[in-house]
């Protein structure tokens, strides 16, 4: 597959050709704006001014998609417009097919479905979690033509530029008859998709909860929306940053030891971001108890780029957290939040606010550190989490998982990282480096090793015949690797060897630790390159679960004063 | 079930007069650890029953390491093993000594 | 004096311990007077069932039980603990004899109390045979030692709950104490859900699960007499409250149970939802039974819910 090809010059030349089509028919330069007249003409008979019943979704789709279109079918990392998707799958092929699908999210089956009838054709996107064993199969398969694997903000950004839909696809909690758009706290990626296509002569349909006479605020205004059709009951949300406390391993929890003391203090990091697994949790769960003791309040971790991740709540509890803006949001979270205005962005109507361009920007740009967990690191610090069978996507990591090369404003943190990384140029002409950050312990679930020689990525890259293979995080934006044997401090390696000698000293039992150079790696160690966590003060044996601010659900309940409301199936009780 | 055996001359005598002590529970990524005061001073025994086949070079280094680090002469491990990570069975011996070091029964 | 000392320090971590999360071993060792735990047939005599393996799966050298005898508040007694996360707490030959011969140990003495802190799923199918076997012997083994005078406390709160022949034990027991998230029932919900389907219990509905088998519910409903907070603590007072107030055992006392049990069929069988019975029971706003902290619950318990202290 040649990626250029495909996803550049062939679709210049789909706009090259309608523009030239038009251009002999009526020398005209609003051709685009006709087309999109005539589709939402074909659509008005079935609606009462904007609404349509959900019983004519499908024919409304199939009076306004035309074969071919590029289709942005809001799959975000959690709202999902599920009836939409649902009503799409049912088109009549001969009236709709050979779809251009261009979403962030796969998500749902009938995602993929559209695939398998013939609906769709083509895909790019960012990310596919419960997707991720399919879609690898259907790759395979030659069912779906790949354009690309993006992250939240590449993609986004091609939305307006060569990947404008013809028609969106979105999800809201409620509209009025005008058309005014109410998300309530998963706004995610709504304003941008909307954005993308009502600006550029493309129709947008959205599904939503409710018809009301007065929307609570207005997250998309109604001359940017074409088509309303009420669902009969919510759209789906998928719970996806709860991680239980219960679940969190002593294991977990040393390495978060490491981190706080390790990079946190060593740093001062205060504006970061979490990924989403329980190495982070357990972090999030330390800073009122452990951290504390530190003596690190209001020295670290005071702004983040961050979901609404129930286990921050201690923290918030306990005052460590100054301010939070969010992706999207978190089943559940919606009373607290509320009540926690001070902390997070919310609206007029006192829910959440959240809107993920704008976040992965924040996260990009104004973050001094990211901190994630990953499935594979290879000895030059290139991660991934595809997996030979797996292709979950990129999502938002590596937006924050890189050095922003466009930052110019200093912090404490990006200078004093830029100083370790290159000591020799003048300061004032010296990049600072963001931290990006790899947590994990060294052998994964059913013993899989973190480390590995060679990425399986590289594996189904050669497979698929892609250009690039699906590197989450490449290794020369990785600043420090974490796991329960140390933290390795990859800006104080001067060569390629003494990098690799880093990695492998932290890798533990798996082969790629216990091949490690054994005097290269004590030497790093003297250095301070590798920090055992005897060298931090830290002993394992006190990497207890008594450490955490609450272990259980319910504990996170209680510190939240009964705001947080855990879906039923985190409960026990 | 895998059953592995190794030995190990060691520098001294594991501290404390407890008998013997247990850590750990048999469940999947968990083990138990037996620790019993049952060798000569200079002499170290860890009998596994593990689960998870195939990993005998990952347990060789993993108890190397711990009885270069902690020294347990006259101790004898015996461990049930349900699949657990080496940093996980490294917390356990840990957790082991610490335990039979203490006085007492 | 260092013997009390010891007390205090056994205290406070018991405490800071949820018995919910801790192993069967640290729960006697937080729960009893401080190093008063003297073991049967422990570890180190390495009396591990004898079908595991046959299966080729791992074993426990206390194949996933502990039993023995020790002191609370200075008096003696007997405990069984049992290990919820070594095959789920489950019984088998080896498990189910060392129950019950503590059981007969005890209708011996005939004056010690007993202990049982059930965590368990029930029969482990690996040893099916033997493991129901050893449910019937220790339901009559429990009887027998009430019998001959001495009484069996069931502490209910582990995370495998107390299912299949585990509930079938305690509700042969004198007294059961029973924190939140412990749960006592027969048929646990996955197998409700596979033989009457989903539409008559949903098994990851979890909210559903505790409100029909979870403590509070047990409580209310008289099948449990105290609610413990979720602390080792918490027990061990439950347990010394419940050693308290259980009375003598005898036909008659059987006979209320059955009266009782009647009673509570003819009151409740045909409510749908544990909610309705907590109405009907005049609970206001049942529907937040299960978001209420402790405190406000046992107080909501000790002024409405039923118990069984005339019957059993």
């Amino acid at each position: 597959m040649n990626l250029i090809e495909t996803t550049g010059s062939h679709h210049g030349l789909e706009r090259d050709d309608e523009a030239r089509r038009g251009a002999k028919a009526m020398t005209s330069w609003q051709n685009n704006r006709g087309a999109r007249d005539a589709r939402i003409a074909a659509g008005a008979g079935l609606a009462h001014g904007k609404v349509v019943q959900a019983r004519d979704a499908t024919r409304l789709l199939e009076a306004v998609i035309r074969p071919g279109d590029r289709v942005c079918l809001e799959g975000d990392n959690q709202k999902q417009a599920d009836l939409l998707s649902r009503a799409l799958l049912a088109v009549d092929l001969s009236r709709v097919n050979d779809l251009h699908m261009v979403q962030s999210g796969v998500v749902l089956p009938e995602h993929l479905d559209l695939f398998d009838r013939g609906v769709a054709k083509k895909l790019d996107y960012a990310y596919s979690g419960p997707q991720s064993a399919r879609i690898a199969r259907m790759l395979f398969g030659g069912k779906i033509e790949l354009g690309a694997v993006h992250t939240y903000l590449e993609l986004f950004a091609r939305y307006f530029i060569d990947l404008t839909p013809h028609v969106a696809l979105i999800a809201a909690v409620s509209a009025d008859r005008d058309g005014n758009l109410y998300t309530g706290p998963n706004t995610e990626d709504t304003p941008t998709v909307v954005e993308a296509t009502a600006f550029k002569d493309g129709v947008v349909i959205a599904q939503v909860n409710e018809i009301v006479e007065q929307v609570p605020r207005v997250d998309i205004p109604a001359d940017r929306v074409h088509f309303i059709v009420k669902s009969d009951k919510p759209f789906f949300v998928e719970p996806l940053f709860t991680r239980d406390p219960a679940a969190i391993t002593e294991g977990q929890i040393l390495t978060a030891m490491l981190a706080i003391k390790g990079i946190y203090a060593h740093y001062g990091v205060q504006r970061l971001n979490h990924g989403i697994g329980f190495s982070t949790a357990a972090i999030e769960l330390l800073l009122p108890t452990f951290a504390e003791r530190l003596g690190l309040k209001g020295r670290i971790a005071t702004h983040f780029a961050l979901n609404p991740h129930p286990a921050l709540i201690p923290a918030i509890e306990s005052g460590w957290v100054r301010q939070i803006h969010s992706f999207g949001s978190e089943v559940g979270m919606d009373d607290y939040i509320r009540a926690r205005s001070d902390v997070y962005f919310t609206g007029p109507d006192g829910s959440l606010r959240s809107n993920r361009a704008f976040c992965q920007t924040a996260g990009l740009y104004a973050c001094d550190m990211f901190i994630g967990s990953t499935l594979q690191i290879d000895l030059a610090g290139n991660s991934s989490t595809v997996t030979t069978s797996r292709i979950a996507g990129f999502g938002g990591a590596p937006n924050m998982g890189a050095d922003a090369r466009g930052r110019r404003h200093p912090s404490e943190p990006w200078l004093k990282a830029g100083a370790e990384a290159d000591p020799d140029s003048p300061a004032a002409l010296r990049r600072g480096r963001k931290l990006v950050v790899q947590i994990g312990e060294t052998f994964g679930d059913k013993n899989v090793p973190l480390f590995v020689e060679r990425l399986d990525a590289i594996e189904l890259a050669e497979k698929l015949k892609l250009e690039l293979a699906p590197v989450m995080i490449y290794g020369d934006d990785v600043t420090h690797i974490v796991t329960e044997e140390g933290v390795a401090n990859l800006l104080l390696c001067r060569t390629a060897q003494e990098r690799e000698q880093a990695i492998r000293g932290v890798a533990g039992y798996t082969d790629v630790g216990r091949r490690r150079d054994r005097a290269m790696v004590a030497q790093l160690r003297e250095r301070g390159v590798i920090r055992r966590p005897e060298d931090l003060g830290i002993n394992p044996l006190d990497a207890d679960r008594s450490l955490l601010a609450a272990r259980s659900i319910k504990d996170l309940v209680r510190w939240s004063g009964g705001l947080y409301a855990p879906p039923s199936k985190f409960r026990n009780w | 079930m895998e059953d592995l055996n190794f030995q190990h001359q060691v520098r001294a005598r594991a501290s404390g007069t407890r008998r013997s002590a247990v850590v750990g529970v048999v469940a999947s990524g968990n083990l138990e650890v037996l620790v019993e005061r049952a060798l000569p001073d200079a002499q170290c025994v860890v009998d596994i029953r593990t689960a998870a086949m195939g990993f005998g070079e990952i347990w060789s280094a993993v108890i190397g390491d711990f009885v270069e680090r902690y020294s347990p002469g006259g101790l004898k491990f015996s461990i049930n093993d349900g699949g657990a990570r080496p940093d996980t069975v490294s917390l356990r011996l840990a957790q082991a000594v610490r335990l039979i070091a203490e006085d007492g029964q | 004096m260092t013997a009390s000392l010891d007390d205090v320090a056994r205290a406070q971590r018991a405490r800071r311990t949820s018995f919910n999360e801790a192993s069967a071993r640290t729960r006697l060792e937080l729960m009893l007077d401080a190093g008063s735990l003297v073991e049967f047939i422990g570890p180190e005599q390495r009396e591990v069932s004898p079908h595991l393996r046959i299966f080729d799966l791992p074993e426990q050298f206390d194949d996933g039980i502990v039993v023995g005898h020790a002191r609370l508040e200075g008096s003696p007694v007997f405990v069984a603990a049992q290990e919820g996360r070594f095959m789920g707490g489950a019984f088998g030959e080896v498990h189910g004899a060392k129950l019950t011969g503590l059981l007969r140990a005890a209708r011996e003495i005939g004056s010690i109390p007993v202990l049982i802190l059930f965590d368990t799923g029930g029969v482990r199918l690996q040893e099916a045979n033997a493991g129901e076997l050893a449910i019937a012997e220790i339901m009559r083994a429990v009887m027998e030692a009430r019998t001959a005078g001495a009484k069996v406390i069931g502490l209910i709160g582990g995370r495998s709950g107390c299912y299949g022949g585990g509930g079938l034990i305690a509700g042969c027991c004198s007294a059961l104490a029973v924190s939140e998230p412990g749960r006592i029932a027969v048929s646990g919900p996955e197998v409700i859900e596979t033989n009457r389907g989903v539409e008559e219990f949903d098994s990851r509905d979890r909210a559903l699960v505790w409100r029909t088998m979870g403590g509070k519910h047990r409580r209310l409903l008289g099948a449990a007499d105290v609610f413990a907070d979720d602390t080792v603590q918490d027990f061990r007072e439950a347990a010394l409250e419940l050693i308290g107030l259980v009375g003598a055992f005898g036909p008659d006392r059987l006979k209320a149970e059955h009266e009782r049990l009647a009673g509570r069929l003819r009151r409740f069988g045909t409510c749908k939802d544990a909610v309705d019975i907590w109405t009907a029971e005049g609970v206001a706003d049942a529907e937040t039974v299960p978001d209420l902290p402790a405190d406000r619950f046992i107080a909501l318990a000790d002024r409405i819910g039923r118990t069984s202290r005339d019957a059993r």
